[in-house]
């Protein structure tokens, strides 16, 4: 029976299956960092357990550490303490650690990709839900809970019910402009944020094929703001040459061996799937969320919607409230908004690519006045490679601030944050109440259009920018 | 840490009619610093609880009214929990007191992370949950029944309706059984498993500096 790429890399890691139970299912890599793993080495302290296996397991910290230099101490005592926890955790338990110090440091799913950790075919866990991202490597990659955490420590098994499998097809060229992020915000605008519920993402077509692992990351990333744990694709030349030379990457022989074993990983010719959609990326403009789901989403050239034009009377008590909170008004165009802050970074775009982008937008220009642009590179590697580059030049000469690698305002854990009632433009990936900072408002958008707002001060249309034709 | 264990429990409803409340509604990021579980309870819905000052809001948010006080079971809107992997969402509202939510659905790991924590999320067909709902914000009084044994919910009027949970789960909570020491149970497989996929599953190699 043909089999989808989802189902193979499931039935290959199936330990065991009893009737009626989850199946056990063998992880391959385990990501840890310091926010979702102290309560998980606890849990293993407390029983007298020990990490089954520390060779498949890798830490940092992202989430709770400032961006500022990293001369200075971590001011914030219980985010210190935190970061010394999991220094002390990985100490005690053998468990390899790219700490905030480090220069391998960085987002967690920035730094398993750029280390060569993240390969096809595996299955990769991490006590966060955007680990989908590894997905576009072809990996099983999902987020798990802190009690999940601890039982892939112990024994490098999860307990899993099969998950269903959802095709998303998008054919068709992207218009220059638009992006890998405009088309992952459009899925989830069309399918909301439970659309996925229950199921593994596989996104194909040759809009997909096209683009890079970079932009395949932005896409896969944001599985989870659709609902689905795991959104993957499958594995081509562009992922093997992503992935060659890097340091966890097999090598010689090694190296060829795997590669043929990757090539299998597709879906087979006829393979079903549980639900279906295809996206025509021909069509697609720019997009920009006005609410606080993610997947409250317009095209750039929208208005925003009226919850008088709802059918869903939950829908519309849903909407109403969101525009209460972003204080936006049914039928002003998003086009025009004004903003405080630009945040351009995070596990959904903080990579090179997206940096470049950026920089290629504010070359040689200032941005709007009164603005705060923050540039957070993903990892230690992507700020070195943009420095460089001279990409952090352009970014302060234009006024931007260039920070240290870290998750930072995506989550505002770090003291990176909104004050009550601002306005961002943001690369990330929620715009939940709050998310950004208590109170804070979230536009989410692609790093062109973040980088086009920056210089206007107003949410700005990137396809009106020099060499953007529409 | 002992697993939690579920029987019966008979309490009474708290209304949250919102669609997709997510889990940086349910735990602020900010509260995420901790490194052990306890003292979430003042996390749970904290930027509808508190003001800036840390007083409690007024009029309060509905899971601080005092009519409401001691109420285990939260009726919540479709897809509770969405957002991202944080087990402290489970953790604050058992600190807090809830024992089970009935929404139409759940996002996927807040219902697994639920379900590890003995919190109960009860998918309810939408006619039920709209009732309940409905009881909640008119009856103070009313309680219901939750009897996981049998995956059934007594609604005020008597009436049994069963719900659909994990039979694994259900065993397990029962029980007071730990998934993790379930799968400690079946090492000869494990160990089988990763012997026979040695070097063609994974295909890490050590790390070389750079």
């Amino acid at each position: 029976m043909p089999k989808t790429i989802i189902e193979k890399i499931w039935n290959e890691h199936v330990v065991d299956q009893q009737e009626g139970a989850p199946a056990i299912l063998a992880i391959d890599l385990h990501l840890v960092h310091e926010v979702t793993s102290p309560q998980a080495f606890t849990g293993l302290r407390g029983r007298g357990l020990k990490v089954r296996r520390p060779d498949r397991t890798v830490a940092t910290a992202d989430h709770s550490i400032p961006t500022t230099p990293r001369n200075l101490p971590i001011a914030d005592e219980m985010a210190a303490a935190q970061v010394k926890q999991l220094e002390a955790n990985c100490a005690e338990f053998g468990v390899p650690l790219h700490g905030w110090e480090s220069p391998n440091q960085g987002i967690v799913h920035v730094i398993g990709p750029e280390l060569g950790l993240t390969q096809p075919g595996a299955t990769i866990v991490c006590g966060d839900s955007h680990t989908a991202t590894h997905g576009a490597f072809g990996a099983l990659a999902f987020g798990i809970g802190t009690s999940e955490v601890e039982m892939v420590l112990a024994t490098q098994c999860l307990l899993q019910r099969k998950p269903k499998t959802y095709l998303v097809r998008v054919d068709g060229t992207l218009r220059p402009g638009v992006s890998a992020k405009d088309i992952i915000l459009a899925l989830i605008a069309r399918i909301g944020v439970g659309g996925g519920t229950g199921h593994v993402f596989e996104y194909a077509g040759s809009a997909i094929r096209a683009l890079s692992m970079e932009e395949r990351m932005t896409i896969c990333n944001m599985s989870i703001e659709g609902g689905a744990r795991a959104g993957l694709v499958a594995p081509d030349e562009t992922t093997f040459d992503y992935l060659k030379g890097r340091p966890h990457a097999p090598q010689g022989a090694d190296w060829d061996a795997a590669v043929a074993r990757w090539r299998t990983l597709t879906s087979d010719e006829g393979a079903t799937y549980d639900k279906e959609i295809v996206i025509d990326a021909n069509t697609l403009e720019p997009m920009v969320t006005y609410g606080t789901n993610p997947g409250m989403g317009l095209p750039i050239s929208g208005t925003i919607p009226d919850p008088a034009n709802e059918s869903d009377p939950a829908a519309a008590r849903a909407l109403t409230r969101a525009l209460e909170y972003m204080d936006l008004h049914a039928g002003d165009s998003i086009i025009g908004r004004p903003v405080n802050t630009v945040f351009i970074g995070s596990c959904t775009n903080g990579r090179i690519s997206d940096l470049r982008l950026a920089a290629n937008v504010l070359k040689g220009q200032t941005v709007a006045k009164g603005v705060r642009v923050m540039v957070v590179p993903g990892s230690a590697d992507v700020k070195r490679q943009a420095e460089r580059e001279g990409l952090d030049t352009i970014f302060r000469d234009a006024g931007a601030d260039w920070r240290e690698a870290g998750c930072s305002m995506c989550i505002a854990m770090n003291g990176d944050q909104l004050a009550p009632g601002e306005y961002a433009i943001s690369t990330s990936n929620r715009n939940f109440e709050g998310r950004q900072g208590k109170g804070g408002r979230t536009f989410l958008a692609s790093p062109l259009t973040a980088a086009a707002t920056a210089l206007t001060g107003v949410i700005a249309d990137p396809r009106t920018l020099p060499g953007m034709s529409r | 840490m002992a697993a939690p264990k579920v029987g019966t429990f008979t309490t009474g409803l708290v209304p949250l009619p919102a669609e997709n409340v997510d889990t940086d509604q349910i735990v602020p990021a900010r509260y995420l610093k901790v490194i052990d579980k306890a003292g979430l309870a003042d996390a749970l819905f904290h930027d509808w609880r508190f003001e800036a000052d840390g007083s409690k809001k007024n009029p309060p948010f509905v899971i601080d009214e005092p009519r409401y006080a001691g109420h285990g079971i939260l009726v919540a809107g479709d897809n509770f929990g969405t957002g991202s992997s944080r087990e402290h969402a489970p953790w604050a509202l058992g600190a807090f007191g809830i024992k089970a939510i009935l929404a139409t659905s759940f996002a996927d790991i807040f219902k697994s992370n639920a379900l590890k924590n003995g919190i109960l999320p009860i998918v309810l067909p939408a006619p039920l949950h709209a009732t309940l709902m409905q009881i909640a914000k008119d009856d103070l009084a009313a309680t219901v029944t939750i009897e996981l044994a049998t995956a059934t919910l007594t609604t005020p009027d008597g009436a049994t309706h069963a719900f659909p949970i994990d039979l694994f789960s259900q065993k397990m909570l029962l029980d007071g059984l730990d998934e993790l020491d379930y799968i400690r149970t079946q090492g000869e497989k494990i160990l089988a498993h990763e012997t026979a996929h040695l070097g063609t599953i994974n295909t890490l190699q050590p790390n070389t500096p750079r």
